[in-house]
């Protein structure tokens, strides 16, 4: 049950985009079309959910027995870059397929702050192994719909009558506050 | 080639990081809940964007190309931890309020965007004119932010009550989706206003 509840948290009522604040940049440079979001998403997701287990298991078994925990901030870092350069690697090899759908996005999911910001958030949270593959799961579930819902409005927008100055990340913006209202809406309806 | 003077200018108007090259957004949205908070924020980004510039800078020559990601990240994220762990010492309080947000200034892309686009195509005296100048333009913009936020949201600028009692405060404009309403504005309105002003 805490895990359903901490499903709808991440993707609804606290959602990584609209209330937490992370992703920004990848959420006003990608949504200019439909494709590109749910590309960029499940590229987050699958590199979301990798890190989160990787940089959870070397806190446990590193970092804290040695009372290393000032070093988290280095060592996530560089493991996620080392993370998203390798699984880039294999992914050329195996899967070629995948790897075009997914390649453009990768390298700008590496300075990306909602791949650190969860994995920090992970071990903030003190969460167990289980709870840090959903919670990863569905907050790069909620990134997704955000994007996506995100998308979906920049496209119509594009064909709207508006003042220069406001095209662009200005209009963007003021679309994701009134999409973040929305999403308050949904505060209070599951208690962690 | 520019002037001393033009390297630390340019980055306060002219390629302000918030509202020019609109660079990093997440702190801006996230943590100006209150002008003391944004001020707090830009000046750590000042403290560490004025490190990583420097020390990039002078080994500019000595990082193999293959390996200079990982390794600016490395010396940014040396700073970024000595500024927060200098925080939780000093100030206790904005440590506390910008929580998760001070080791995310590892992944802002002002400082990562500065490291590969001038600290290391130049010397030492531009780099820390240019962390300077953009390290100031960013708290300016951020301090900005958080007072529009604080006298609507709370009536108060740096925690003195200016609006009276009469008044009463927007509480969305203090919660997320006021930030990212009002930042969207004064994007609009600042984009407005360099036209206007005729600066590029």
């Amino acid at each position: 049950m805490y895990l359903l509840a901490m499903i709808f948290v991440a993707i609804l009522s606290n959602n990584i985009v609209l209330s937490q604040f992370l992703g920004i940049c990848p959420y006003l440079g990608t949504t200019k079309r439909i494709e590109t979001s749910v590309g960029m998403g499940l590229a987050v997701i699958f590199v979301m959910v990798m890190s989160a287990i990787v940089t959870w298991v070397i806190d446990l078994f590193l970092l804290q027995p040695f009372s290393l925990e000032y070093l988290r901030t280095i060592v996530f870092i560089l493991v996620i870059a080392g993370l998203v350069q390798f699984v880039e690697m294999v992914l050329k090899k195996t899967n070629p397929a995948l790897f075009q759908a997914l390649g453009i996005y990768l390298p700008l999911i590496t300075t990306n702050c909602t791949i650190l910001g969860v994995a920090l958030l992970n071990v903030q949270s003190e969460h167990n192994i289980i709870e840090t593959v959903v919670y990863s799961l569905a907050t790069g579930i909620g990134f997704t719909l955000a994007m996506v819902i995100m998308a979906g409005i920049r496209e119509r927008l594009e064909l709207a009558n508006m003042s220069n100055y406001l095209k662009g990340a200005a209009v963007t913006l003021v679309s994701a506050g009134i999409l973040s209202l929305a999403f308050m809406g949904f505060k209070g309806m599951v208690t962690l | 080639m520019s002037t001393l003077g033009q390297e630390f200018t340019k980055g306060l108007f002219k390629e302000n990081p918030t509202f020019r090259l609109i660079l990093g957004m997440c702190p801006t949205l996230a943590i100006t809940t209150s002008a003391f908070f944004g001020f707090g924020m830009g000046i750590s980004v000042l403290a560490v964007l004025l490190g990583s510039n420097i020390v990039i800078s002078a080994v500019r020559n000595l990082i193999p190309d293959k390996v200079r990601m990982p390794a600016y990240i490395l010396i940014i994220a040396a700073f970024v931890s000595m500024t927060d762990m200098l925080l939780n010492a000093f100030v206790p309080e904005l440590h506390k309020a910008l929580g998760i947000f001070i080791p995310l200034i590892v992944v802002n892309c002002i400082i990562m965007g500065r490291a590969e686009a001038f600290a290391r195509k130049n010397n030492v005296i531009r780099s820390i004119l240019d962390a300077l100048g953009m390290g100031v333009g960013v708290t300016m913009s951020l301090t900005l932010v958080g007072i529009i936020r604080e006298i609507f949201g709370a009536g108060s600028i740096f925690g003195y009550n200016i609006m009276g009692t009469a008044f009463e405060p927007m509480g969305v404009l203090a919660s997320p989706p006021g930030a990212f309403i009002t930042l969207g504005i004064l994007l609009g309105f600042f984009n407005y206003a360099f036209k206007r002003l005729g600066i590029e």
